[in-house]
């Protein structure tokens, strides 16, 4: 193992920082407790990959060693209310849940009217709930990623959502969660849970944002979402924090038959920002869509890694994936589909389409597929280049000038990917945060 | 006294101790790796001191490598000190005609419409005066000649033309490459060499067929082709016929050099024996074949048909360096049975206005894994780079595997990269339309199959191509339930 992780202080660090933890506040959620004690032993195991993990082979997380991160704890205090994260609603009917540094924070939330059928709350008080006990933890593998384990052993708090039978909850829930900082490097843990149960219809949005002082920070999301018989679940991540961020995102879907799943992760903020998306088609008939947007500049790092597991069969996936990399930036897909043996007339799809705009930024892209069954219609294309000349000249023929025609095209290009969003308003809302950070 | 002095003053001190030399009359070294075996190799073929130098650096760069595990195939670990690393060629029991050929072979030529004459070739039956080869090779090699064009085996030309040998060995794949180009580099017995001097255009396709010592030239082969600029030279390697050798590690190295304005096309033809139908026997092949466009608009060009082998882990690369060239990739890999195959390419863009083309096309039925891994690297300096790629799987049972793995690396804003890749069987509409104008279901997917690689097969030189379908065909048979 030594070759392909970072065996520095850094690991070692955070292996303290496990054990301060466990200490002192190992008993916070004792349903989950032995799990998160196999966690702590398994990140001593694996410390933090290096690239020379295949899987991490284009990101170097060499950033996070750097810093010397206090690790969130139950006894920090919020310190946001709701005036403070108005402006963070996407629109204006949202169900607004507020996680401050990891920390449920009930006050600056924002959800009076929540529909008959829908739990939302704070991980902490409702860990003990038998229907959270039957997923928490239990979907999110730790064995083979080290940064989930990290997660999970330093998990207190964080949110859960359970839409149960037969509810629909047609406004969108938002989860703003935000990095509070006041001068002091931290490692926030955050921990999200969705239950969607039998003909559940759920909305959910996942929005990051930086408070503060800019200080680096280390956002460890995992999220667990759990999709029965006949649910449809319609999840947005929005990850728009400041530079001085290190965000890694391991999300993890698991569908019943018949289920459908849409998750559309849109990443233009962030100094460092790692998605894993792995998900589950694990019974007949399920359909799945993926999404994702990178918008790239400076010295962003922005990685998206994607697993769709066919297990079962007769079901569809479809997957676009979209960047426009600039400056010095850097992008990186990786996108897998699994085809089990069984998981027969499965029809799989996957695409990728990047745009460099600078000679000092880099994309690398690796579409993977991975098919053992024979009855499928599997593909996947990508491609890098440039914005296409002809499109230009047309627009310039017509006397728009060439910063602007290539703004229109660049814009044009990234919205392909949020107008695949079902929910209305939301799109809307997010096509007028795409134009604002396309004209920044 | 450090690791690496240590070492040196143990073979300097050694060179004499174990008496290889006066074992030289011996044809077959014992079993086992060690510095003495590459001494023994190396004297053998009476090399100059710089070549046993250069195996000796790469045989102590090996023992610091460990086998890589990445691919995506499984195999027993092999025993590298199991091995016998220099046997002179086998003479082959030579028949008195073609009806002591076993039946099997007999019907396998058949149906690749070998000709008579040709079968008696490939089966060693003694050589009538008809095609008395060594006069063919003969007749060859003058012509050849007198357009200065050198082919010849690897040996000969480190006798002949040591000054050109040693300018271009390694300078594509360096010793230091990887775990099997370094064994490679240590114990490489023979292969082939080609020289194609400035402005010469080959005027024949140079073919290891009519050089009859390359038979039997064993497992660790090394073959080195350069054209100088302006040259243009096709070259093709192996053969349609069914090739039962027994040795279970292949670990070739092939090394192109294309200069200023140069063309090399490169097609093979790779029938190892692929075990039984369980997987019992075959041949690993873990090959390195690597070209390099060094001058301005050069170019060089890979064709593959890939049926045999047990496990198969081959990527032949271009590396794009002048500006303005050229590399291309073309691809038929089919996976039968128990065979695994993880194979592939590597474009490596560093010079302005390069481009490069892969066609990938895997074909597995049986129980096989069949796995395309290529590498498209654009560098920064690489201006106006330009990428193609295709990567088609057909799945013939559901008990097999494909998978594709590539990776997309851009680092410029004026490049364009494409790729894509479908997996797919072949369609019950198109069986049932032959099988409607009385075509067996098994010879409409060898029709359907042939169609699908058309494209690389195009590639290939027509005699070639021709054999090439009737072989895939073969490679077939069976897989159809």
């Amino acid at each position: 193992m030594s070759t392909s992780t970072l065996n520095n202080s850094s690991a070692e660090s955070f292996t303290q920082a496990i054990d301060h933890f466990r200490e002192l506040y190992g008993n916070h959620l004792p349903a989950q407790k032995s799990l998160q004690i196999d966690a702590a032993a398994v990140f001593s195991q694996l410390g933090i990959p290096t690239t020379k993990h295949e899987e991490w082979k284009y990101t170097s997380l060499a950033v996070i060693a750097k810093n010397t991160y206090r690790t969130v704890n139950p006894s920090d205090n919020c310190s946001l209310s709701k005036s403070n994260v108005t402006s963070l609603a996407l629109t204006n009917d949202t169900l607004l849940y507020v996680i401050e540094n990891g920390k449920f924070n009930a006050s600056a939330s924002n959800a009076n009217a929540l529909p008959k059928g829908i739990t939302v709350g704070s991980l902490a008080e409702l860990a003990g709930d038998a229907r959270v006990q039957a997923h928490l933890m239990k979907h999110a593998d730790f064995s083979d990623e080290s940064l989930v384990a990290l997660n999970t052993a330093l998990t207190f708090d964080g949110i859960v959502i359970i839409a149960e039978a037969k509810t629909e909850c047609a406004t969108p829930i938002q989860i703003a969660v935000v990095n509070n900082t006041a001068g002091e490097a931290l490692n926030i843990p955050v921990r999200i849970l969705l239950i969607a149960e039998k003909n559940a219809i759920v909305n959910v949005t996942e929005t990051h944002h930086s408070f503060g002082s800019k200080s680096p920070v280390l956002v460890n999301v995992v999220s667990e979402v759990v999709i029965a018989e006949q649910a449809r679940v319609n999840y947005i991540k929005l990850q728009d924090e400041d530079q001085n961020t290190c965000h890694v995102n391991y999300h993890k879907v698991n569908m019943a038959r018949d289920s459908y799943q849409h998750i559309s992760t849109l990443t233009w903020g962030g100094g460092l920002v790692r998605n894993n998306l792995n998900i589950r088609l694990d019974d007949v008939n399920c359909t799945s869509y993926l999404n994702g947007l990178t918008i790239a500049k400076d010295y962003q790092v922005i990685d998206h890694h994607t697993v769709v597991d066919h297990a079962m069969p007769n079901c569809y996936s479809n997957e676009l994936y979209k960047g426009i990399i600039d400056g010095h930036a850097q992008g990186v897909f990786n996108g897998k589909i699994f085809v089990r043996k069984d998981a027969q007339k499965t029809n799989a799809f996957q695409s990728n389409k990047n745009v460099l705009l600078s000679d000092d930024a880099s994309m690398n892209a690796k579409p993977q597929l991975e098919i053992f069954a024979d009855d499928v219609k599997c593909s996947h294309g990508a491609t890098t280049g440039q914005i296409d000349e002809e499109a230009l000249f047309y627009l310039r023929a017509r006397g728009i000038g060439e910063v602007a025609a290539r703004a229109l095209l660049n814009h044009a290009f990234a919205a392909d990917v949020i107008e695949q969003i079902p929910e209305e308003n939301l799109k809307s809302a997010l096509l007028d945060r795409l134009t604002a950070r396309l004209n920044a | 006294m450090s690791e690496d002095l240590k070492i040196l003053d143990e073979v300097t001190n050694s060179e004499y101790k174990w008496g290889f030399v006066s074992n030289i009359e011996s044809d077959n070294a014992p079993k086992g790796l060690s510095e003495d075996i590459v001494r023994f190799i190396s004297a053998k073929k009476n090399e100059p001191e710089w070549l046993l130098e250069y195996r000796l650096k790469a045989y102590r760069h090996w023992l610091t490598l460990t086998e890589p595990t990445w691919p995506n195939v499984t195999y027993p670990k092999i025993d590298f000190q199991d091995i016998i690393y220099y046997s002179a060629p086998k003479a082959k029991p030579t028949l008195n005609s073609l009806d002591e050929l076993d039946p099997e072979i007999k019907s396998t030529f058949d149906k690749l419409g070998i000709s008579l004459e040709e079968q008696k070739r490939l089966a060693n039956v003694a050589v009538d005066a008809v095609i008395d080869s060594v006069s063919v090779k003969t007749t060859f090699r003058e012509s050849l000649g007198e357009l200065g064009i050198i082919f010849s085996s690897f040996s000969e030309a480190v006798q002949e033309h040591p000054e050109l040998v040693k300018k271009y060995l390694g300078s594509v794949v360096p010793y230091t490459d990887n775990f099997y180009a370094s064994l490679n580099a240590a114990v490489f017995s023979d292969g082939s060499f080609c020289y194609i001097p400035k402005g010469v255009r080959c005027p024949m396709e140079l073919s290891t067929y009519f050089r009859i010592n390359s038979a039997g030239t064993g497992q660790f082969e090394r073959t080195l082709i350069v054209a100088d600029e302006g040259a243009y030279v096709s070259y093709l390697e192996g053969c349609t016929a069914p090739m039962r050798d027994e040795n279970q590690l292949h670990a070739a190295v092939v090394e192109i050099v294309s200069h200023e304005e140069a063309t090399v096309k490169y097609s093979t033809v790779q029938n190892w024996y692929p075990g039984d139908k369980d997987g019992k026997g075959g041949i690993f092949n873990f090959v390195t074949k690597r070209g390099i466009c060094l001058g301005n608009k050069s170019k060089i060009s890979w064709t593959q048909v890939e049926t045999g082998s047990a496990v198969t882990w081959k990527y032949p690369s271009v590396i794009l360096k002048g500006d303005n060239s050229v590399g291309e990739f073309y691809s038929v890999a089919v996976t039968n049975n128990m065979q695994q195959a993880d194979t592939g390419t590597k474009m490596i863009h560093l010079g302005k206005n390069t481009s490069s083309t892969i066609i990938s096309k895997g074909i597995s039925g049986g129980r096989s894994q069949n796995s395309y891994r290529g590498l498209v690297k654009i560098a920064k300096g690489a201006v106006n780079a330009r990428n193609f790629s295709q990567c088609d799987s057909l799945l013939l049972g559901d008990q097999c595997g494909a998978h594709t793995f590539p990776y997309l690396e851009v680092n410029n804003k004026s490049s364009k990269v494409e790729h894509e890749a479908t997996t797919s069987k072949v369609g019950e509409d198109q069986i049932f339309y032959c099988n409607q104008r009385g075509i067996s279901t098994e010879d409409a997917v060898g029709l359907i199959v042939n169609g699908y690689c058309k494209e690389v097969f195009n590639q290939l030189p027509m005699e070639f191509a021709v054999e090439a379908q009737k072989l895939l065909a073969i490679s077939l048979e069976g897989s159809v339930g």
